[in-house]
């Protein structure tokens, strides 16, 4: 269980009961849209409950969830992270330049290692930059993580000349497009990173302190709690997250386009956070929630899209789940 | 006939009174000074009078004319002009455009700039402040700023000017100025209602006083016809008949070994050069009027602010915390003054916020041991009597009491040598308040060293081994036991020049 708030909610004695919907909706709210969602195409659609069907919307979602873990983390801690899609675009245009040698001649074996370790090492580092922004200066941080947001995917761009790299490496690509008893790579890393995030965050002494820092960051620093050094990790946790799924796109396409990878992708990743329950303004966070939020905004589109809706209407509909999360925790702030 | 004449207002908020029977009366051309403690009821008489407040019973007369201020706008329009603490100014707009906001003279309906530089210009000359009006008024200090905001009031043809706190962001040059100010408007037959905690400024400018308690206005006199110590005793009350008893009267204790010893702390303007000993199983109260120093003192020495002058001793040897992360590390706590917002993580449950400081303890490799800490959890609820549905209850939904035994329990958990403790009285109904007090009590006689920085003088009376008495940012006096009542604290409160010896000096 990766939510924070999992102990038995009590109430205020005259609490109204008005009050306590609004927290259960805010709680289960996007499990209960999941499962609607599921019913309803497991009705209407046709193949929709098929290994092939799960699988397609599990690897949709796969980047969005990972780089939502890092923002999840972000966000509790009382940040944002705008620049995770350019971060993704370095680290998916960086492994290439590696392993295809361009970048400085290696053996195979070691270019693709280093292919593995550079680019994630590489944006874990842009993220401790974003990280020494907002602590050693005070920048707010929807600025200074605007820095690498434009700067980012312009270093992606010089790098390569602005070039399509396109590639065959199967080695690389097994973490995109590999599979283990049928399960693809992609969504076991997923999971395991949804699983370790929501261990950290509700039992280990980094998940607690990061949620007090997001809750009330003065009474957190009276409390001993080292502030910033907690924020600068959490910034090089979600570089660290947006690298590898900026790898896990270039390997899933078998190109890297400097342009285009991870583009939007802070935006998918807020709204995953934001539609799973995790409090915008920090303090309260659920990583399962973001995992499901995630799922919901993937399957909404697969619904329309499989139903004969235009992608551009999906994407209004995405927009008034936003809206509709946001007025649901406002709803719910109100209670007890 | 007075300018201004409130009589027995009444004004509750959600059935707590805030006022029960409050009047003041301003006459024309008179600079009133209006003091008394934090909750006297001081601001919302204010508010009441500048519109920003109905009031619920009472009269109120504006030159002869019963009023009824709907919303602060009309107050302004009928002559009321307030200049806060923090200005309500733009910053970044010419000082002249300022001293015009929302009135801005036009012509064929464009604004008329030379006519109002000048005028602006003449505004502010009558102050004998000359500066550039299209610069921007950031550009300026905060004395500046004040003046744009006077001359900004009685360009509006101001008949009553209130100042709630004005001086407190000025330097001594700037509150001489400002003085001057005033010293034109009285000239001019503006009348000045003027709000401060530094007891000299009202001397230097006031020509009354009315004095504020408890939501009632206990008594007016003119600046000359009352010393500062009448003027403290009036402030505080009388009311100290439960200081007889004192809680430590029974076992008679020794205080052990020096713990810490700062000398010469100064810290901007309201810290300004303040010693302190504090030595093991002894409670030493920091006692003061409301900007006297005490939190900025509490807060030095925990490590929360740094000092920009002075020495601090942690069992003789020299320290210097540049944050509260060390000096946790070196066993001191900190009970903050403002629970909401530097004590609770209102959405976290009272079992993590009651272990918020001791929980890398109670990690094995960054894991939390939960058993362990249910095990400290309960401990304490049990310890401090918390009155609570659950322990993952969310700290939010308990009493202020409560709150405030779940910080100490905070601190306790953490096992400290010393323990400082700012106002942990405040706002916490009388059951919890006897709780809390005895446990400090308690933890005294148990070796631990207590600083109390405390506005009510009953509670340091009762509780205190040593009284450490802070005015205008200086450690004026050190009261031992013996010597530790209410005349002595309070004559020290109103002193300027540091004395130490005899009780009586």
């Amino acid at each position: 269980m990766a939510d924070t708030s999992v102990q038995v909610h009590r109430p205020a004695e005259a609490a109204p009961r008005r009050a306590s919907m609004a927290e259960a909706v805010r709680r289960y709210g996007v499990l209960v849209a999941l499962v609607l969602l599921i019913l309803f195409n497991a009705a209407f659609t046709p193949n929709f409950l098929s290994w092939q069907t799960v699988n397609v919307n599990l690897t949709q979602v796969c980047a969005i969830v990972i780089v939502g873990v890092g923002m999840t983390l972000v966000i509790a801690a009382g940040g944002i992270d705008l620049s995770v899609g350019s971060l993704m675009a370095i680290s998916g245009t960086l492994a290439p330049l590696i392993f295809m040698g361009k970048l400085f001649p290696v053996s195979p074996g070691l270019g693709l290692a280093l292919a593995f370790t550079v680019p994630i090492v590489a944006a874990a580092l842009l993220g401790l930059f974003n990280g020494w922004l907002v602590t050693r200066f005070r920048i707010q941080p929807i600025v200074a993580t605007l820095v690498l947001f434009i700067a980012g995917r312009g270093i992606a761009q010089v790098m390569t000349n602005g070039n399509l790299q396109v590639f065959k490496e199967p080695t690389f690509q097994f973490i995109g497009l590999g599979r283990v008893l049928g399960v693809p790579v992609q969504v076991i890393l997923m999971a395991i990173i949804v699983a370790v995030a929501g261990y950290a965050l509700t039992r280990t002494v980094f998940g607690r302190q990061l949620l007090a820092v997001g809750g009330n960051p003065r009474a957190a620093r009276l409390s001993g709690i080292a502030s910033k050094s907690i924020s600068r990790w959490v910034y090089a946790i979600s570089g660290a997250l947006a690298g590898l799924a900026g790898l896990i796109v270039v390997a899933r396409n078998g190109a890297a386009d400097a342009n285009l990878v991870g583009l939007g992708m802070e935006l998918d990743a807020i709204a995953a956070v934001a539609v799973g329950g995790t409090l915008l303004t920090g303090g309260r966070a659920s990583v399962i929630g973001t995992l499901l939020g995630a799922l919901v905004i993937q399957l909404v589109r697969y619904t329309l899209l499989a139903n004969g809706v235009p992608d551009a209407a999906a994407l209004v509909v995405k927009a008034g789940l936003i809206i509709l999360a946001v007025w649901i925790q406002q709803r719910a702030k109100g209670s007890s | 006939m007075a300018l201004v004449a409130m009589h027995g207002i009444r004004k509750a908020f959600n059935a707590v009174p805030a006022l029960v029977d409050a009047s003041l009366e301003i006459e024309p051309g008179e600079v009133m000074a209006l003091v008394g403690q934090n909750g006297a009821g001081k601001s919302t008489m204010i508010k009441i009078l500048t519109g920003a407040y109905r009031r619920d019973e009472g009269t109120l007369t504006f030159d002869g004319r019963p009023v009824d201020f709907p919303n602060p706008g009309a107050a302004q329009d009928a002559g009321i002009s307030t200049i806060y603490q923090e200005i309500n100014l733009v910053p970044h707009r010419s000082v002249a455009e300022n001293v015009f906001l929302g009135r801005e003279p036009t012509r064929l309906g464009f604004i008329d700039w030379r006519r109002m530089n000048r005028e602006a210009e003449a505004a502010l000359a009558r102050f004998n402040v000359s500066v550039d009006v299209q610069a921007p008024l950031s550009t300026f200090n905060a004395a500046t700023r004040q003046m744009v905001a006077i001359a900004r009031a009685v360009s509006r043809k101001a008949r009553l000017v209130v100042m709630d706190e004005s001086t407190s962001s000025l330097d001594e040059r700037e509150v001489a100025t400002l003085f001057d100010t005033i010293r034109t408007l009285k000239r001019d037959g503006v009348s000045v209602l003027f709000v401060s905690h530094r007891l000299d400024e009202l001397y230097a400018v006031c020509d009354r006083v009315t004095i504020m308690r408890d939501g009632a206005t206990i008594g007016v006199h003119p600046m000359s016809a009352i010393t500062k110590m009448d003027l403290v005793t009036a402030m505080l009350g009388r009311a100290l008949a439960a200081a007889e008893h004192r809680l430590h009267d029974a076992p008679p204790h020794k205080a052990g070994a020096p713990i810490v010893e700062a000398a010469g702390l100064a810290r901007g303007r309201r810290l300004r050069d303040v010693d302190l000993a504090v030595h093991s199983g002894e409670v030493v109260a920091l006692a003061g009027l409301l900007g006297s120093g005490r939190t900025e003192t509490a807060r030095v020495l925990f490590g929360a602010d740094r000092p920009e002058a002075g020495s601090l001793k942690l069992d003789g040897r020299d320290v210097a915390f540049g944050e509260p992360s060390e000096a946790i590390e070196a066993g001191f706590g900190f009970l903050s003054e403002d629970r909401k917002i530097e004590g609770i993580i209102p959405d976290m449950s009272v079992a993590e916020n009651l272990t918020l400081a001791l929980m890398p303890r109670l990690a094995k490799a960054g894991v939390i041991d939960r058993a362990a800490q249910r095990e400290v959890v309960n401990r304490f609820i049990r310890r401090l009597g918390i009155k609570l549905a659950s322990p993952d209850q969310k700290i939010r939904e308990l009493s202020g009491g409560n709150q405030q035994k779940v910080l100490l329990a905070r601190w306790l958990a953490m096992n400290p040598r010393l323990l400082i403790v700012d106002e942990p009285t405040r706002g916490i109904d009388v059951g919890a308040k006897a709780d809390v007090l005895t446990m400090i009590r308690e933890l005294a006689g148990a070796g631990l060293g207590v600083v109390m920085v405390s506005s009510e003088l009953e509670e340091i009376i009762s509780l205190a081994d040593r009284v450490t008495v802070l005015s205008d940012g200086r450690s004026v006096r050190d009261l031992h036991a013996g010597e530790i009542d209410e005349t002595s604290i309070m004559a020290a409160m109103a002193s300027d020049v540091p004395t130490t010896g005899a009780p009586h000096g």
